[in-house]
């Protein structure tokens, strides 16, 4: 076993592409491991914890570029360098006529010259550095969707007071996505344009949302994406507000929907006066909490993302949700016979569902609609504290458990991108007689994995052919027009033998009314 | 409300970060620029903030800086020996390129270049008495630019040598660089064989005198002028000078001709000249000289007079923190290789010729030398993208020096420290590399970016003064 480092001087590159190299290298023929990161302390340590350390590292700072790579031989470990070095040189080095579409701005001034008028900036670079270029982005009066994460809650106070008083929204940090002026930004799905607009505080949500709403034939006026911290004590929903505020004067907007998590109390009572003031009506889902909003004239709450969708698409019909409680009665009534024709199958050891998730609100919604059905859930990010697992990849009886979370993406692309972790665990839970149901969401759309099929069916059917007694239950978060096409994913899935709801509530359902038939038998 | 406009407003998106998310925005025919992003350079953070308190009186002080170095007007007014004119020069003095560097420090091509000049000199017979000499103690050494002079590649400038006088017309201020001696074996590359003495010799008696008479005749040789129309002739004139040697050699060749003692000295003196493409460059390095000294001691400025390298080290000036230096290890060229040479012979980055970008010319103003864009990757695109990416780093544009291919748009002028810092963008040079032997000379061209430890150093000394 050899390990080879280069280092190189000055050489940034951003994260994304580093992990694109690690991950083909690791697919090289005699490498073991490998790490391509920029030789910050934190990455210094990854390296070091996963014995990829050379003396080499020991000079290299936070603009240097280390490649590290353990391999079988010199050969292999040779051939990988010399493959990093391509395919980052080829990231670098954009074809003849520049980069697809249009020059690249060689920093923010030119970008301004070369796009007159420009008012969102869309910001993505590494946490430590995104806050500084937030506030410029702000010092030139543009709007901002702050994608990046770990930027300290004092930085997201100040670029939030700043922007509130120039007018402008900041939204997020670790903000997944938005949609403006029907221009989907990030991790964002093709909808419809509409009469609904949107404020949330979690990504996840508001593609399933967004996306339910347009498949439902509405569509979208505008989607704010706050960022998840933003209902917190200290940030006090200043960008909810905010959103809230645009949103009622908006002509173009009808309804409004308000997706969060539980806020705190202080923050959900100002919240609450804001909407009392608005004109329209209002829906509002705040997953993950008990507080139950009182429903009264145009104000309507809802327990579920699906319901939050279908009460905003028939508000803005008919002028109340009577339509979307017969439809969500039918779409029980779906979940409920798929279910009792899955669950029949099961040999006595099944008992148990295992949710793997990659977006976060999935597991909170998962778990609130779960409960009812199964009782409490074991998860890393247990509503109730007592059932948190000890062992965040070790899952017991029903687990529901967040890939997302910070623990797994360490130096990983996000598993929405990369399937391969939850891969591994597809198939190792499959292999557990006690599993009778793999639960899984698949969100599509821009940024998401653009060949959802073929990086997810091998693990499924090598998961069918390790039990052939098991359930998978599937959501597809997205539409016909995002570029994975959502027919193409959901038959392709059905083909495979996957049991795929409308929404990530009816998955839910069908999984936890599958554990509760075998239940009552046993 | 401005959220509300937004609504209604065409959104145009620049994205900074990941670039697909800009490849969505591409297929939904949302307006959307790529900004590139590159990283500060480490710094501590308190201290951008202290900057940000200044930022008027700093914004101020740079306004005036960049307004005197473009107010600026170098002219050749004369030649003389550097004994004469040059401030604080003796006979036992040698000055250098770069920063300050000891003997003990100093890189190949610095000391060949040593050793060949104390041989012109007379001080010491041949290589082992001048590297005896040189070690002695005895020879006292100094960069050029505390002397108001400038060097190419070692730089090395002693008592007798000629050098031009150029004086900045607006404030008074000289400025002194030797004639250039050509390309191949010559003393800036630290050469000191019996030839190149013979030719410095030759450039002594017959070269100088010659060129002495004719500016005498001339009165003055407008530099700005001339350099602003090579730039339209596609020099940059630091990697360039062909356009800038004709342009000179057709103003002084008259003059040579009518004060020449003979037919044979001028004929000899223009074909010098004339053979030598990059005889403009020691004029164009003391005229940048000259401008931007005119902008020192700027209480508040962090505006860049000086950027130098001896070979061993690279040194930044400010025009607000006096004669301070700021260092930090020279690195080597990224260079294309003069056939038998790789960058193993290379030598460390050398010359006070970075003294051209300090002046917004040399690789700031490569964009107008598509002639020489084989040395930033062979497009003619490459050498615009360079030139754009210095804009983000300086106080300003040119009002002389001007790009044809970007629609004349003025040079970006004015090195910015704390931009270079913020924006982690660090200036780009092109230059001439040096074999890291003495006596060999060049064995390429090339370019690089400075090192980013001078600006950081500047940038927190700077800073820890507010």
């Amino acid at each position: 076993m050899i390990v080879k480092t280069t280092v190189e001087r000055g050489a940034y590159y951003d994260s994304v592409s580093l992990m694109k190299a690690a991950k083909e290298l690791n697919a090289m023929h005699g490498v073991v491991d490998s790490a391509v990161v920029m030789a910050t302390k934190e990455n210094k340590g990854i390296v070091r914890s996963s014995g990829l350390y050379n003396g080499a590292l020991d000079k290299a700072g936070d603009n240097d570029l280390v490649i590290t790579v353990k391999a079988r031989d010199q050969k292999s470990a040779d051939a990988a360098l010399e493959k990093a070095e391509e395919l980052l040189m080829k990231k670098s080095a954009p074809a003849r006529g520049g980069v697809r579409g249009g020059v690249k701005a060689k920093g923010l001034d030119n970008a301004l010259e070369i796009l007159g008028g420009a008012n969102m900036a869309v910001i993505s670079v590494a946490g430590r550095f995104a806050g500084k270029v937030a506030m410029d982005c702000l010092d030139r009066n543009m709007h901002v969707m702050l994608f990046s994460d770990n930027i300290p809650l004092e930085t997201e106070i100040e670029l939030k007071k700043t922007a509130l008083k120039k007018g402008l929204l900041v939204m997020g940090p670790d903000c997944g996505t938005a949609i403006i002026n029907g221009a989907p930004l990030a991790f964002a799905n093709a909808v419809n344009r509409g009469g609904i607009g949107i404020v949330a505080a979690s990504g996840t949500g508001l593609q399933e949302v967004s996306t339910l709403i347009s498949n439902e034939g509405s569509g979208i006026s505008q989607a704010i994406g706050t960022g998840s911290r933003d209902v917190k004590k200290e940030v006090g929903a200043l960008t909810l507000i905010q959103g809230l505020k645009a949103l009622a004067e908006d002509k173009k907007t009808s309804v409004i929907l308000i997706i969060s998590k539980p806020p705190h109390p202080e923050v959900l009572a100002r919240i609450l006066r804001e909407t009392a003031k608005i004109k329209k009506p209002v829906v509002s889902v705040m997953l993950g909490g008990d507080a139950k909003l009182p429903e009264k004239k145009d104000f309507y709450s809802a327990r579920t993302l699906e319901e939050a969708a279908l009460k905003a698409v028939y508000v803005a019909k008919d002028g109340n949700a009577h339509k979307a409680k017969e439809r969500l009665f039918d779409m029980n009534t779906a979940s409920r016979n798929a279910a009792a024709a899955a669950a029949g199958n099961k040999t006595g050891k099944q008992k148990y569902l295992r949710g793997l998730f990659s977006g976060g609100t999935f597991v909170s919604e998962a778990q609130i609609i779960l409960r009812d059905l199964v009782g409490p859930l074991w998860s890393n990010v247990p509503m109730d504290k007592k059932y948190r697992l000890a062992n965040s990849l070790k899952l017991r009886e029903n687990s529901v458990i967040d890939l997302g979370e910070d623990e797994f993406t360490v130096g990983r692309p996000h598993p929405m991108i990369d399937f391969s972790l939850r891969n591994k665990l597809i198939i190792s839970e499959a292999g557990n007689p006690e599993t009778a149901v793999i639960l899984l969401d698949v969100v599509l759309g821009y940024g998401s994995n653009m060949r959802p099929l073929e990086d997810l069916l091998p693990a499924v059917r090598t998961a069918f052919k390790v039990s052939r007694t098991l359930s998978i239950a599937a959501s597809v978060t997205g539409t016909e027009a995002d570029p994975q096409v959502r027919s193409k994913v959901v038959e392709g899935l059905r083909q495979a033998g996957v049991l795929v709801m409308p929404s990530n509530a009816g998955a839910c359902r069908l999984a936890g009314e599958i554990i509760r038939i075998i239940k009552r038998k046993s | 409300m401005a959220v509300l406009k937004l609504f209604e407003s065409e959104l145009k998106v620049i994205n900074i970060g990941l670039e697909s998310f800009k490849d969505s925005l591409d297929d939904k025919g949302v307006k959307a620029v790529q900004a590139d992003f590159r990283p500060p350079l480490d710094h501590d953070p308190k201290l951008l903030k202290k900057i940000r308190a200044n930022a008027s009186k700093i914004s101020a002080a740079n306004k005036s800086a960049l307004g005197r170095i473009l107010n600026s007007k170098p002219a050749l007014v004369g030649l003389n020996r550097a004994i004469n004119v040059i401030p604080g020069m003796k006979k036992d003095l040698i000055l250098h390129a770069g920063p300050p560097v000891k003997w003990a420090e100093m890189c190949g091509p610095m000391r060949g270049a040593v050793m060949g000049a104390l041989i012109y000199e007379g001080l010491a017979r041949n290589e082992k008495e001048s590297e005896k000499l040189a070690a002695s103690g005895r020879i006292k050494f100094s960069p050029c630019h505390e002397h108001s002079a400038v060097g190419p590649m070692a730089g090395i400038i002693s008592a007798s040598m000629p050098v031009f006088v150029v004086k900045n017309e607006e404030y008074g201020n000289y400025a002194y660089a030797t004639m250039n001696e050509g390309l191949g074996k010559v003393l800036r590359y630290g050469a000191y064989s019996p030839e190149v003495i013979e030719r410095l010799k030759w450039m002594e008696t017959v070269m100088y005198p010659a060129l002495k008479r004719a500016v005498e005749l001339l009165g003055r040789v407008d530099l700005k002028a001339i350099t602003a129309q090579a730039l339209h002739m596609g020099d940059e004139v630091h990697n360039r000078n062909r356009a800038g040697t004709s342009l000179f050699y057709r103003a002084i060749a008259p003059a040579v001709i009518r004060t020449a003692s003979g037919m044979e000295q001028a004929a000899s003196v223009l074909e010098f000249i004339n053979s030598n493409d990059h005889s403009f460059l020691n004029l164009s390095m003391a005229l940048s000289k000259a401008c931007l000294d005119a902008a020192r001691n700027i209480k508040y400025s962090t505006v860049a007079v000086v950027m130098a390298r001896n070979g061993t080290e690279f040194g930044v000036q400010l025009a607000g923190t006096g004669d301070k230096w700021f260092t930090g290890p020279a690195p080597v060229p990224d260079a294309l290789f003069f056939s038998g040479y790789t960058k193993e012979d290379a030598n460390p980055d050398i010359g006070d010729s970075a003294i051209t970008e300090t002046n917004g010319l040399g690789g700031f103003a490569i964009a107008a030398a598509p002639a020489i864009v084989q040395f930033v990757g062979g497009l003619a695109a490459d050498a615009v993208g360079y030139t754009m990416a210095m804009y983000e780093i300086t106080a300003g544009e040119n009002n002389a020096y001007q790009i044809p291919n970007l629609d004349f748009r003025g040079t970006p002028t004015g090195i910015d420290v704390v931009k270079v810092v913020e924006k982690g963008i660090l200036p780009f040079i092109d230059t001439g590399v040096a074999h890291k032997k003495p006596g060999i000379g060049q064995v390429g061209a090339g370019v690089l970016s400075a090192p980013p430890e001078p600006f950081v150093k500047a940038f927190e000394y700077f800073a820890n003064k507010l």
